[in-house]
């Protein structure tokens, strides 16, 4: 024996060749596979910025040398960076490389007969003989056509197949499973996804500068936003009285669609988001929106309406900013909303209870440059403080001014806000019929057993099977079938 | 009334909780008769008291499961919904699935050797449950409300009762495995299945039970549209179901298309079966992401 590897020559075509039966071999893909699995874990493991913004910039914040270093290998968009892409991407190449040539060789084969009766059978599993009555080869047609076996008949035998659903489910699981992935790419490419932050009585008029952020794919163009416009009419938060938890959202909107003049009501929960064409609205989060009046050292009125502040904790004791870029002097104000306040003595203010029972707005005020016009974008819920002096604290109850050193701020009182996401996902019904489909695929491939049994009359009657993949269940067939045809039952 | 029904759920637990660990205790003292030497001057052991302990430790198991039942179910009672809201829930629910798993296949094969480890891990699932995990029963948060909680949360539930079962057994495998290159069976072992016997039903299990957490998967996704706006979004916990999910059709693949038997096979379950584990533990109390209802 050598034990010489064979090195195929190395011109273009046999390379290549040698590549892709190395790709499409069934323990690459069982690599791929696994390695598809480990790739997924480091991104449940640091913060990803599809899913999770604030954290990524606290990492970097916390953290810098060691999250540059996470960043160049895409350790914050692991879904989408390239080495994951290349793991599933040569995942699918192999999958559609093995698959597509056992789905020709599947077809042809499902119009062939199965293969002749072996000449020695006593060769193949559970024989037995015994000697003939003459009518056994008639009672066993007729039991393979009951039991829907294909069978080839001739002279004095029958090769008899069964089990063509295992290959045709596994097959069609296979390509279900690009069909999932087409499904995903689709989405990708003509899809859209949008955030936008409602105060109640607020209205949403649906072009891009309505929203807080928007994503779409390489091929969606603006003009494909679908022409509404929504109104935030009531929104009622409902909360267990022992625990504070929330237990009920609802969000009654005014809709009107674009070139109708009849404005719908509708309602929107959780669970039941609002369906325009192609698109979905969905209820995502809410909070509270201090309304405020900032009148300046010139009596001029620098700021005045809700602010959407950020809730910390499940109680909704929220934190936000309230710019006034244009008063004089220009001020900013870092504060707290908390919806029921009790004085906490480690704390100082925290929030008990999340309906706003004892509403209190804690503020900090700022003078000096609030850094609006370096060009740097800055988070709506933080000041950047650097450049700017304290001048005041104060806790302000709904109706209550606080006069700071160059003006006076009011606390006009609080509306809600509702988070409200908009997305068109065009691909998800390909991805759902994939689903559906792999799932009937998988079933029907992993409960059909394929085998083979043959009888052949002479003097003695022989029969034998066997069963591929080591499938159970033969010999208890095999059983019943030799009872029938002994006549025992 | 609900009140009411929240405490027969928990007194139910507790019996439940008392009744595994009966039967645990039977299970051990039937063990520690099987493991002793043959007596000087026999060649085997004389198994009737063994096998009595062990149909005592099997009622005792189906008593428990009644049991666990009931609690299971008075705690959706006292709710007004299914009982599968946070993590007190989830193992309590787990524990019936597992425990089912085990009756239902004690039906078709003789696996009391392994009542031992099914009864400890129910009852490590329970005491940590009542000790650790437990809440007040209490309506759900909005995202949960939704018919597909029942779909969702008790395929999952009841595919990790199988997964663990497989596991189980897996293990089994892998110690007998040890035993045997080490020479002939110890007298205790003799009782066990054949390495073969096991290695097919830790197969079987999974393969029984991964269209259904393939189905579990989906209708999570398909929950997760309409409560979240995406189907797949990588939360921690839909990428450790993913992983599972890839990790388990690698083991079928590895069985159906490369013919892995026996230790490298079971090793590949084990791993599998970890991850859901993870899953269900890491996550479910220390992870971030939006599948955090644990409670705690």
């Amino acid at each position: 024996m050598s034990n010489q590897v064979q090195i195929p020559e190395l011109d273009g075509t046999s390379l290549a060749r040698y590549f892709w039966h190395q790709l499409t071999s069934m323990r690459t893909a069982l690599i791929l596979l696994l390695l598809l699995g480990v790739a997924a874990i480091p991104g449940s493991l640091f913060p990803q910025r599809t899913q999770n913004p604030m954290q990524v910039s606290d990492y970097f914040k916390n953290s810098p040398q060691q999250a540059e270093w996470l960043d160049r290998f895409w350790l914050f968009d692991v879904y989408g960076s390239p080495w994951f892409s290349a793991v599933y991407i040569l995942l699918f190449i192999s999958l559609i490389g093995c698959v597509l040539p056992r789905t020709i060789e599947h077809f042809k084969n499902a119009r062939a007969l199965p293969p002749a009766t072996p000449k020695n059978l006593s060769r193949m599993e559970h024989f037995q003989e015994w000697s003939a009555n003459g009518s056994e080869l008639e009672i066993a047609s007729a039991w393979f056509k009951k039991n829907r076996f294909r069978v080839l008949e001739s002279d004095g035998s029958i090769s008899a197949e069964k089990g063509f659903a295992r290959e045709t489910g596994n097959l069609f699981f296979h390509l279900a499973l690009i069909l999932v992935l087409v499904g995903i790419s689709f989405s990708s490419l003509f899809g859209m996804r949008g955030e936008a932050i409602l105060n109640v009585g607020e209205r949403f008029v649906n072009n891009v500068t309505s929203y807080d952020s928007l994503t779409y794919g390489k091929l969606y163009r603006d003009s494909n936003l679908p022409d509404f416009m929504l109104t935030a009419d009531n929104f009622v938060a409902k909360y267990n009285v022992l625990t504070g938890a929330p237990e009920d959202y609802t969000l009654d909107v005014s809709l009107l669609r674009g070139g109708e003049s009849q404005v719908e009501k509708k309602t929107m929960k959780v669970n039941s988001p609002l369906t325009i064409g192609d698109t979905r609205i969905y209820l995502q989060a809410n909070g509270y929106s201090p309304v405020v009046t900032v009148v300046d050292s010139q009596l001029n009125v620098a700021f005045q309406g809700p602010v959407p502040f950020l809730p910390q904790d499940s109680q909704l004791g929220s934190i936000g900013a309230i710019k006034a870029p244009d008063a004089e002097p220009s001020v900013g104000f870092v504060g707290s909303f908390l919806p029921t306040y009790e004085r906490d003595g480690a704390n100082g203010g925290i929030s008990v209870y999340p309906e706003a029972l004892n509403p209190r707005l804690l503020l900090a005020a700022w003078v000096g440059d609030l850094g609006l016009d370096s060009g740097t974008p800055q988070s709506v819920y933080r000041i950047d403080t650097s450049k700017m002096q304290q001048v005041g604290l104060k806790a302000l109850k709904p109706g209550e001014s606080f006069a700071y050193p160059g003006g006076v701020i009011t606390f006009e009182g609080y509306v809600q806000w509702v988070n409200i996401s908009f997305v068109t996902d065009p691909g998800k019904k390909f991805a759902l019929l994939g689903a559906i489909v792999a799932i009937i695929g998988l079933l029907a491939s992993l409960f059909t057993r394929r085998r083979r049994i043959w009888i052949r009359v002479g003097e003695k009657v022989e029969v034998a099977g066997l069963a591929k993949n080591a499938a159970p269940g033969l010999e208890e067939e095999i059983t019943g079938f030799i009872q029938r045809l002994k006549g025992d039952k | 009334m609900s009140r009411s029904w929240a405490v027969i759920s928990n007194y139910s637990i507790y019996s439940a909780t008392a009744v595994f660990a009966l039967s645990f205790i039977v299970h051990a003292i039937e063990t520690a008769w099987a493991v002793k030497v043959p007596a000087a001057g026999k060649s085997s052991l004389d198994y009737t008291r063994n096998s009595r302990a062990a149909r005592i430790a099997t009622a005792l198991m189906i008593l428990g499961f009644l049991l666990l039942f009931v609690g299971v179910v008075a705690r959706g009672i006292s709710a007004s919904r299914a009982p599968w809201g946070n993590m007190y829930e989830f193992s309590i629910t787990g524990a019936l699935a597992f425990s089912g798993a085990y009756l239902a296949a004690l039906r078709k094969y003789d696996l009391r050797w392994l009542g031992l480890l099914v009864s400890v891990s129910v009852l490590l699932t329970l005491g940590t449950a009542i000790t650790v995990l437990y809440v007040p029963s209490a309506p759900l948060v909005p995202a949960l409300k939704s018919e597909w909680l029942v779909i969702h949360v008790s395929t999952a539930i009841i595919s990790g009762g199988v997964f663990l079962l497989s596991n189980v057994i897996a293990t089994a495998y892998l110690v007998l495995d040890r035993i045997e290159s080490k020479g002939e069976r110890n007298e205790w072992a003799k009782r066990l299945p054949s390495l073969e016997v096991l290695d097919q039903l830790s197969y079987r299990l999974v393969a029984f039970v991964f269209p259904l957490w393939t189905f579990s998967v989906v209708s999570g996704a398909i929950w997760a549209e309409s409560a979240w706006g995406r189907y797949w979004g990588w939360d921690p916990k839909e990428t450790w179901a993913f992983i599972t999910w890839v990790a388990y059709a690698a083991y079928l693949h590895a069985r159906v298309t490369i013919g892995w038997r026996g230790r490298r096979a079971a090793w590949l379950c084990l791993f599998a079966g970890s991850t859901f584990l993870f899953n269900y533990v890491y996550i479910n109390i220390w992870g971030t992401g939006k599948h955090t209802y644990s409670g705690l």
